[in-house]
């Protein structure tokens, strides 16, 4: 599995990390999601960043099984 | 929504959208985009048709057959289309203003005729585009550009309305319960005859800001603890529902004739048939 930013979409509303059920994302300095220090290695896969980012600019890779 | 669907149904070169920073229509969108997938509609046989506002602009974004048409008319032009195409999946986007204020008059004899179309209501409770006036949905008690000192008006409950008129399918969801409101959106756009349904979602600029709930998350959070489950609300005291409302599929019925079926019949009968 693996988180993926277009970050050239994303609009940093906070929507992703406000709802991650683990805590795995942050809204950087530059206004951008991205995986907060120390939490590269919690992230479940649950989707719910992707399901609700009015951007369309974060995505969990599923890997094909 | 999944990366893969952006690639297969939005036009290249048209992201990123302009709505704002944390809109929910483009999680809406997302929601209408999800449905006609997991419908395996061909691109070619869906129509999206929109009328003006934010939300209206959602038809230009999508490879579909699509119209960003005049405000408040988006029914009439898609009444239109399903009569001259009534093999295409018809669906509309609309504003609460588009579809309750200004349209408000389409949208009850669209419903009156039980036309085949999947009417999704973009309902940020305000109007957007235009800087935040209120609108028919905005509830009592919220300040608007045009009611600095809070609304005083009650509002429209669209989907009571609509049924009243004759909708055959009225459900509700929101921007924050996205899998349900996509199932729903499916659900509409499978059922034969007129299906509405409302997406409670947030506009953070002119909203958010006049009423100090700027954050979109908030908005979000806002839904999550107000929508309640269409079972759970049945079991409600008067009191308990005080300031939430029922999401899910509201009301279904199937024993009304659709518009272009009853349409078949005049042209039968102006080509000659026995009446
Ligand atoms: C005939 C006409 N009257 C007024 C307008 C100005 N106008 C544009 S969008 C809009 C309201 C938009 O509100 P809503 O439908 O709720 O959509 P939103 O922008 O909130 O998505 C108005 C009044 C117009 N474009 N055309
Ligand atoms: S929800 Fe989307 S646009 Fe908003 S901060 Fe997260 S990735 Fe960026
Ligand atoms: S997939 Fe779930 S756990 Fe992973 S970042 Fe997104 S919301 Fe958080
Ligand atoms: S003004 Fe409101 S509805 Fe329009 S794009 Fe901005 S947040 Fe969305």
């Amino acid at each position: 599995m693996a988180l993926k930013f277009v970050t050239s979409r994303c609009k940093g509303c906070g929507i992703c990390a406000y709802f991650c059920p683990k805590k795995v994302l942050t809204v950087t300095e530059l206004n951008k999601a991205a995986i907060a220090e120390g939490k590269e290695n919690d992230c479940i896969s649950c989707g719910q960043c992707e399901m609700r980012c009015p951007d369309y600019a974060i995505f969990v890779e599923r890997e094909a099984k | 929504m999944k990366e893969a669907l952006v690639e297969k149904y939005f036009r290249k070169g048209h992201l990123p959208h302009l709505w704002c920073p944390g809109c929910g229509n483009g999680t809406v969108l997302g929601a209408i985009v999800t449905a006609i997938d997991n419908l395996k509609l061909d691109k070619n046989d869906v129509a999206l048709i929109s009328g003006i506002g934010c939300s209206s602009r959602s038809s230009g974004y999508v490879d579909f057959n699509t119209a960003n048409t005049v405000h408040g008319r988006a029914l009439p032009i898609a009444t239109g289309l399903k009569m001259a195409r009534p093999d295409m999946n018809v669906v509309v986007a609309s504003g609460d203003g588009d579809c309750s204020a200004i349209g408000g008059n389409h949208l009850i004899h669209a419903a009156r005729r039980n036309i085949d179309l999947t009417l999704v209501v973009f309902n940020n409770s305000i109007y957007g585009m235009t800087g935040g006036q209120y609108s028919p949905l905005t509830p009592p008690g919220f300040k608007a550009t045009t009611a600095p000192y809070l609304t005083i008006e009650p509002m429209f409950d669209i989907l009571e309305l609509a049924r009243a008129a004759g909708a055959t399918f009225t459900a509700r969801a929101t921007s924050y319960h996205v899998p349900l409101l996509t199932s729903l959106i499916e659900k509409g756009i499978a059922h034969k005859g007129f299906s509405i349904i409302e997406a409670v979602t947030g506009c953070p600029t002119n909203f958010g800001r006049q009423n100090k709930i700027a954050a979109p998350a908030l908005m979000m959070a806002w839904q999550r603890d107000h929508g309640v489950m269409k079972a759970k609300w049945d079991k409600m005291t008067p009191e308990e529902r005080e300031g939430k409302f029922p999401i899910g599929l509201l009301s279904e019925r199937n024993d009304v004739t659709e518009y272009t079926k009853a349409y078949d019949e005049i042209i039968k009968r102006a080509q000659g048939a026995e009446a």
